[in-house]
C-alpha cells in the first residue's frame, strides 16, 4: 500500500499520478485508468481545500471471484460534512465550483463510501474493479 | 510553478500543455491568455490537450472560463486534440464544456478559426 501526503496542489498531482501507476499494473484498462485518476483528483482536491489536507492511501485488491481492483482512501481530519445527502447531490457546492466533484467521482468508480461527521474528519474508500 | 507558453501565430494564440495540470498552473494561464489577448488582440485560441492525461470538474471549468474570457476579447477558443478515455470521463462526470468548442486536431481547430466549417 502507498501513501501520498496531501498537503499542497503538488501533492494532488502526485496522487493522481500514483494512482494511474497502481490501476494500469492491476490490469485496468486506459478509459477505466482515466475515470479512477479523475476520481482520485476530485477527491484529493477535496481533502485539500475542504478538509484542511490529509492522506491518500492506495491499494491493490482482489475480489471475492479474483478480479484484480483498485481501492483509494482520502482521509482528512477538517470540519466534515453535515449532511451527506446533500453534499453527493449534483451541482450542490461549498463553494464557487461546479458541485461535481464527490457526485461525480462517485460516478466514475464501482465501490464508494463516504463517512463524515461534523467535527470529526471525512474518510472516502472507493473502488474500481478490473473488467 | 509551472508555466505553459503561449505561441502567437497570425492572429491565433497557441497553448499546448505538455504537464500534469495543478490547479495553480491553469489560473496562471488564464491569467496569462488574457494578458495576450488584451496585448494582441488576437482573434482566436487553441488549446491542445493532446498531452492531458485527466480532465477532472477543476480543470475543465478552467478551460470554460478561458473560453467565456476569451470572448470578452472578441476571441474563439477550441480545444483540441481530447484524447477518448479523458472525453468519456468527462461525460460520465458530468461536466459540460460550455464556451468553448471542440476539434479533432490543431489543423481542424484553426479551420473552424478562420471560418471555414
Amino acid at each position: 500500500m502507498d501513501e501520498v501526503q496531501i498537503q499542497s496542489g503538488n501533492d494532488v498531482v502526485r496522487v493522481r499520478q500514483q494512482v494511474r501507476v497502481v490501476a494500469a499494473q492491476n490490469g485496468l484498462s486506459l478509459v477505466d485508468q482515466t475515470k479512477l485518476v479523475t476520481a482520485a483528483s476530485e477527491l484529493a482536491r477535496n481533502t485539500l481545500v475542504h478538509g484542511g489536507g490529509g492522506v491518500a492511501k492506495i491499494e491493490a485488491v482482489k475480489s471475492g471471484n479474483g478480479r484484480a481492483g483498485v481501492k483509494l482512501q482520502f482521509s482528512d481530519e477538517g470540519p466534515g460534512i453535515a449532511d451527506i445527502d446533500l453534499a453527493l447531490t449534483d451541482g450542490w457546492t461549498t463553494g464557487s465550483g461546479l458541485g461535481l466533484g464527490l457526485s461525480g467521482s462517485r460516478r466514475l468508480v464501482d465501490e464508494f463510501q463516504l463517512n463524515s461527521k461534523p467535527g470529526a474528519g471525512t474518510s472516502v474508500v472507493v473502488v474500481k474493479w478490473s473488467r | 510553478m509551472e508555466r505553459v507558453p503561449i505561441l502567437k501565430i497570425g492572429q491565433t494564440l497557441f497553448v499546448s500543455i505538455q504537464i500534469d495540470l495543478q490547479d495553480d498552473t491553469v489560473m496562471r494561464l488564464q491569467e496569462d491568455l488574457a494578458d495576450e489577448l488584451a496585448a494582441t488582440g488576437a482573434r482566436g485560441v487553441i488549446i491542445d490537450i493532446t498531452a492531458v492525461e485527466i480532465v477532472d470538474s477543476f480543470i475543465g471549468r478552467m478551460l470554460s472560463m478561458i473560453g467565456s474570457i476569451s470572448r470578452l476579447f472578441d476571441a474563439d477558443t477550441v480545444i483540441v486534440g481530447m484524447r477518448p478515455a479523458v472525453a468519456i470521463t468527462l461525460t460520465e462526470l458530468g461536466l459540460p464544456l460550455t464556451g468553448v468548442r471542440t476539434a479533432l486536431n490543431a489543423e481542424k481547430g484553426l479551420e473552424i478559426l478562420n471560418g471555414k466549417s
